[in-house]
């Protein structure tokens, strides 16, 4: 059934994108310096993960997918108001974003 | 009067004061207090005389020979009587019973001992009387006469070690009874830990019983010793040696003495109930208990009677220059316990044991009645405040009166017959025994003069503390003086003679001597002689002059100061063992244990986790991507773990089937 041709999309090309969407979000957190960029690049990694969700909750006709879906996306919502507000705080206190230079707890 | 005697009642009636007073006591009321704490050995007693009711007794061995106990109608207990309580030890060759044995010698011990504790137990009840620890007092006091008794029954070693080492921690806890006095409790100290010395002798005495007889029962002892004739010196000695080390500690012989003066700190009537009348003589006892063994060793006696016969004239010295009355007393004790050794090294057990009876009696009179001098002057102990005090305390007067004639040794008082039959055993006893006979007749004049001295110090002349109002003792203190100053004039009248038949079956009847009654009476003369020198000198010196004995002290100041600092010989002792004790905790156990072991062993551990910790640190740089890394890492790492089918791979590499391998 899951061939090229059908008239679907197939699964494993949702997973694919997904597994790209994480690995990015991956690659740009470890290796950006910029705290928002890094911020971002958790959005994608959430994304990421969104997506196989609602892939899988497609495939299985389950609905509990889509729900946990709506849970990450409140979730992320929240966490950007209090990431954001963080971030702010930090620029105003150290005036950078460079995530090397806030390293106040380092021993 | 039916069936037999129950001797576990005997311990376990005190016991049951001392746990009833010792955990209750405080809340209770004092009047019920004091009926529990006099009840105690009051019923003990009771059960002592009811089994000695039921014991038929053959006063004199050889003339009835074998015959049987006569019918009375009621049940005779012939003695030795054995009550097993239960098995105490049972592992492999070794066996020991918890057992009681009821014989002679035991018999007379528990009327001593439950006799006049209780007496000393009344005594106690005015002179403790306002004292805040009342109840902790007798809890302790009937505490002592439980494992004093439990000493006394006691049927084997161990039984009586348990005794032993219980007495030796009530009279740890009645020296220190007033315990916010530093000099008591050190005094305390002192006591158990020479106490110890002499345990230690015991218990080495007791496990060479072990290894050679395999046993620690007397009378399997006895047995087996008189089976093999072949038992003589050697190991017997070395035996005997070590129980007589244990007994020169308990009963404060030379050299383990010292802690006998200092325990006068306690209460008096502890003095006079422990430290005089009963616990002291628990190694007079102890020799006499386990006598076959000195018996087969003539060495191991001939130590006992030096012993004995040098710590009589040893205290006796000290006693003549002391200035405390109770010190006069301890040393007095301590005389008067080297007499009973001297008795037993001559093999004259009986004579001993007949000593160690009478000298309960009058020593504990004297004590009690020093108490009651020191409770009439307020506290005050130093003869040379005293004086004058007959007027004012009459019955304290006569009594002490009657306990110095005793003790002095005047006929026909308690002292006279059993120091006479004590001289005259030594005298007996060969070349040698002459000059244990000479000794023991200086130590009578020595005995003699400084408690005629104690004497008129404190009752005659004028008095030298006028400010001081002495009264006399209430009735629960003077009745006990009085009953304890009648068994001093009764006391001896039984006869050495009498008492020996007696004893005999449980000490063993001396082989009959060249009996010379011309010459017992010469030597009863010389005795009372030096008695009455003693009484004379003590006159000259403190009844007639009273400024002679200054005189002489200054004349002497060298050998005055030796005396009067006893020999120097806690100082003798503090830097010959003690200082090179501390110092050797310092350096070994201070220095090289502590600091450098311990201390060592500290340092390792906390050098082992400040350096993991500095490298550990690095981990820790603070670096979000870093950590973002590690985390990453670690996810790949369970990923590859979770994902990889490790079976199928490591097979395909090394040909290894995991699992299938029948396929």
């Amino acid at each position: 059934m899951n061939s090229l041709f059908s008239q679907e999309v197939p699964l494993s090309w949702y997973l694919l994108l997904s597994a790209a969407l994480f690995s990015l979000g991956v690659v740009g957190f470890l290796i950006k310096r910029n705290l928002i960029t890094v911020f971002m690049s958790i959005e994608l990694m959430l994304n990421g993960v969104n997506l196989s969700f609602v892939t899988f909750a497609h495939q299985w006709h389950a609905v509990k997918g889509q729900i946990f879906v709506f849970f990450v996306m409140m979730v992320a919502a929240a966490e950007a108001a209090v990431g954001l507000a963080i971030i702010i705080a930090i620029f105003r206190a150290r005036a950078t974003l460079a995530v090397d230079r806030i390293d106040l707890m380092k021993l | 009067m039916n069936g037999y005697p129950h001797l576990w009642l005997i311990p376990l009636l005190p016991f049951a004061g001392f746990l009833i007073n010792g955990i209750l006591g405080r809340r209770l009321p004092k009047w019920f207090v004091t009926t529990v704490a006099l009840l105690a050995p009051l019923a003990a007693f009771g059960v002592v005389l009811s089994a000695a009711s039921t014991v038929y007794f053959p006063f004199n061995v050889t003339k009835c020979g074998p015959c049987g106990p006569p019918n009375y109608g009621w049940t005779v207990v012939v003695l030795p009587y054995v009550e097993n309580l239960a098995t105490w030890i049972n592992a492999a060759a070794l066996h020991i019973d918890f057992s009681f044995v009821l014989d002679q010698l035991s018999l007379v011990m528990l009327l001593v001992v439950t006799g006049v504790g209780f007496l000393i137990h009344i005594y106690s009840v005015g002179y403790m009387h306002d004292d805040e620890g009342y109840a902790r007092y007798f809890s302790y006091l009937n505490l002592f006469l439980f494992f004093m008794t439990v000493l006394v029954l006691a049927g084997n070693a161990l039984v009586m070690f348990v005794g032993w080492e219980g007495v030796g921690l009530a009279s740890y806890l009645l020296i220190g009874f007033w315990y916010q006095k530093k000099s008591a409790a050190d005094a305390g100290k002192k006591a158990f830990i020479v106490n110890r010395i002499g345990d230690f002798g015991f218990l080495i005495g007791m496990f060479l019983l072990l290894a050679n007889f395999g046993t620690l029962t007397f009378s399997e002892i006895a047995t087996k010793l008189g089976q093999d004739p072949g038992w003589t010196g050697g190991v017997v000695t070395v035996i005997a040696l070590c129980l007589l080390l244990g007994a020169t500690g308990k009963s404060a012989q030379l050299p383990l003495y010292i802690w006998l003066p200092d325990a006068m700190e306690g209460p008096t009537p502890v003095s006079a109930l422990i430290h005089a009348a009963t616990m002291v003589t628990a190694g007079v006892y102890m020799v006499a208990r386990t006598h076959v063994l000195f018996d087969h060793s003539p060495f191991a006696l001939g130590v006992v009677a030096i012993v004995g016969a040098a710590t009589a004239l040893f205290a006796a010295t000290i006693g003549l220059v002391q200035n405390d009355i109770k010190r006069v007393l301890a040393y007095s004790t301590i005389s008067q316990l080297g007499y009973m050794f001297l008795a037993c090294g001559v093999a004259a057990y009986s004579a001993g044991i007949f000593h160690l009876v009478t000298h309960a009696f009058f020593k504990a009179l004297l004590f009690l009645a020093a108490g009651s001098v020191i409770h009439g002057m307020g506290g005050e102990q130093d003869l040379r405040k005293m004086g004058g005090l007959w007027k004012k305390l009459p019955i304290t007067f006569a009594v002490t009166t009657v306990g110095v004639l005793a003790i002095a040794g005047f006929f026909p008082f308690a002292g006279f017959f059993s120091k006479d039959a004590i001289l005259y055993a030594a005298f007996l006893q060969g070349p040698n025994g002459k000059i244990l006979w000479f000794v023991g007749v200086v130590t009578a004049l020595l005995t003699s003069f400084y408690m005629f001295r104690l004497w008129y110090l404190t009752f005659l002349g004028k008095s030298r503390s006028p400010e001081i109002h002495p009264h006399e003792s209430p009735w629960s203190m003077r009745g006990p003086l009085v009953i304890l100053a009648l068994l001093s004039i009764c006391g001896g009248w039984i006869g050495i003679e009498r008492f020996n038949g007696f004893l005999a079956p449980a000490v063993g009847a001396k082989a009959a001597e060249a009996g010379n009654p011309h010459l017992e009476l010469v030597l009863s003369g010389v005795a009372v002689g030096v008695a009455l020198l003693g009484w004379l000198v003590a006159h000259l010196l403190y009844r007639e002059k009273s400024t002679l004995p200054a005189n002489m002290a200054a004349a002497l100041p060298g050998g005055y100061k030796l005396l009067a600092n006893k020999y120097y010989v806690d100082e003798i002792y503090g830097a010959m063992v003690v200082k090179p004790l501390f110092a050797l905790s310092k350096i070994l156990l201070g220095w090289v244990v502590d600091v450098g072991v311990l201390g060592g062993i500290a340092w390792l551990l906390g050098g082992i986790a400040m350096l993991s910790g500095a490298v550990l640190q690095r981990w820790q740089s603070g670096n979000l991507r870093s950590y973002a890394a590690w985390l990453a890492a670690g996810a790949a790492a369970l990923l590859l773990f979770l994902l990889v089918p490790w079976p199928t791979v490591l097979a395909s590499f090394f040909g290894i089937h995991f699992g299938m391998a029948g396929h």
